[in-house]
């Protein structure tokens, strides 16, 4: 009798001693998962893909350039006087499926894609230590036949030799807020080669990786290693390196690279530059994005 | 055989006795005890500027209030704050907020004027919020005006409205967006609180 009075006044008591940590009364929080973000400041590293999407509703509007050679010197102004360009358009089907398309100057090329993330990092509430995506491009070039390089004259010009194809997986980490590492196997698939003996098929292995400087600053790189044996001797592997600084709604890519192409038959298969002769181009990619729709957006 | 029987029900009328005795001690225990939660309160903050308008809705927010002492307690998760531009969302977090470091916005204070014994009848109770608001790592004391309704039904709902500046929770804004960043934010809270 006296026991139960003593536990029923313990009982009615402890909330009274508990007041401190009110909302350790709820217990354990369920708020669901939530995702790493902002692992790079944008959809590219440098060239080729980061495992970034556009969000849903997001249309990102890219605008690129790759002066001439830094080694042509001041006659050339360092490479200034030139530029190719491409200007692209990406956007962002769901959170995890997004779509572009763009044209460049380099062999009159369109090109378009579509990237998917399969798997999402995550930083609590569910377990999932990286980030898979999967991109998927299309080539065409447009040029006349006779200044196609890969084309040979004594071909005929179907339509289905100017296309190339790419696939690339990325798998990819943000390690901590300011560093993010990637790795990005692929194939580039060209319909028409130059030589009998070159290979339709070209396998790389790839990684990208950024540092963030500052919260608005991060240093960029990006080397795809074409796997040897496939091109030939002049082909070199694609190498960049650079800066991205983003000021709220841009952002600027500024970098210096060894391709001149911007889309991946371009860089992966036909780089030509050695960043030991100093025949790298410096280049700059900017990004301007505009919420097209707002999934989110619910009636208040 | 039949005795057994007895002897169980005997056992169970004992410790029947002890339940009701606890049972009857606990009505005092919760006489005491007026503690209001919820898991879905919401609170959304608007940044206007002749630039741009900005706002953020959070719609997962936790609160235990104990009207008897007035104490109350909330969390915020940073993370869990909705912008209309993704972009501005993935700002918020990496730029202002630093949420992997400091993922969560706390308040700790007290609701005056109030009492436990007010929430039995429907009506609008005005209410002194006081207390320290942790936003960034940053703490400050804050004091703010609020509403409790309590409906016919008896569901109690709570809301205020307050000012905060970025810059008092070491949160900085660079010169470049100055002009599309408010000097302060206009918060507002809304919760329907539920009885524990």
């Amino acid at each position: 009798m006296i026991r139960t009075t003593l536990l029923a006044c313990a009982l009615s008591a402890s909330p009274l001693f508990a007041q401190d940590d009110l909302l350790g009364l709820l217990g354990e929080e369920e708020t669901g998962p939530v995702y790493t973000n902002a692992s790079f400041k944008t959809t590219r590293v440098i060239n080729g893909h980061s495992l970034e999407n556009t969000a849903h509703g997001v249309l990102d509007f890219k605008i690129s350039h790759r002066f001439g050679l830094l080694n042509q010197g001041i006659k050339n102004f360092y490479g200034l006087d030139e530029a190719e360009m491409r200007i692209g358009l990406d956007y962002g089907l769901t959170d995890r499926l997004m779509i572009g398309i763009g044209r460049s100057g380099y062999q009159k090329t369109v090109d378009g894609f579509a990237k998917y993330k399969i798997l999402k990092q995550c930083d609590s509430g569910c377990e999932m230590p990286i980030t898979l995506a999967v991109v998927a491009g299309t080539s065409i070039a447009t040029l006349q036949q006779q200044d196609l390089p890969w084309y040979r004259p004594d071909i005929t010009d179907y339509f289905t030799h100017r296309i190339s194809h790419s696939m690339q997986v990325i798998i990819g980490r943000k390690f901590n807020e300011s560093i993010t590492l990637q790795l990005n196997p692929g194939v580039v698939h060209r319909n028409l080669v130059a030589g009998t003996d070159d290979p339709n098929d070209v396998i790389h292995i790839s990684g990208a990786g950024r540092i963030k400087l500052t919260k608005r600053v991060a240093i960029n790189a990006e080397y795809f290693y074409v796997l040897p044996g496939q091109l030939d001797d002049v082909y070199k592997n694609s190498l960049s390196m650079g800066f991205d600084i983003e000021t709220g709604g841009h952002v600027f890519q500024l970098h210096f690279t060894n391709s001149t192409g911007m889309f991946e038959r371009a860089f992966i298969t036909e780089t030509q530059g050695t960043w030991g002769d100093g025949a790298i181009r410096y280049g700059f990619n900017i990004s301007r994005v505009f919420t097209l729709h707002n999934p989110k957006k619910k009636p208040d | 055989m039949i005795i057994e029987p007895n002897k169980e029900n005997q056992g169970t009328m004992n410790s029947l006795k002890h339940i009701s005795l606890v049972l009857a001690m606990a009505p005092l225990a919760l006489m005491a005890q007026e503690r209001f939660a919820t898991r879905n309160g919401h609170i959304a903050f608007h940044s206007s500027t002749p630039m741009e308008n900005i706002e953020a809705h959070n719609r997962k927010v936790t609160s235990v209030w104990d009207a008897t002492t007035g104490a109350v307690e909330f969390a915020v998760l940073v993370k869990a704050f909705e912008f209309e531009k993704a972009l501005m969302q993935e700002h918020f977090n990496e730029n202002y907020m630093d949420s992997n470091t400091f993922p969560k916005a706390t308040f700790k204070g007290k609701f005056g004027g109030v009492t436990a014994a007010d929430l039995k009848k429907a009506g609008t109770y005005p209410v002194d919020v006081s207390g320290d608001l942790t936003i960034h790592g940053v703490t400050k004391p804050v004091t703010s005006k609020g509403t409790i309704t309590v409906d016919a039904a008896g569901v109690v709902k709570a809301t205020s409205e307050f000012n905060v500046k970025p810059e008092d929770h070491g949160i900085e804004i660079p010169g470049v967006v100055r002009k599309n960043i408010a000097e302060q934010m206009k918060v507002t809270v809304a919760l329907d609180y539920a009885k524990m």
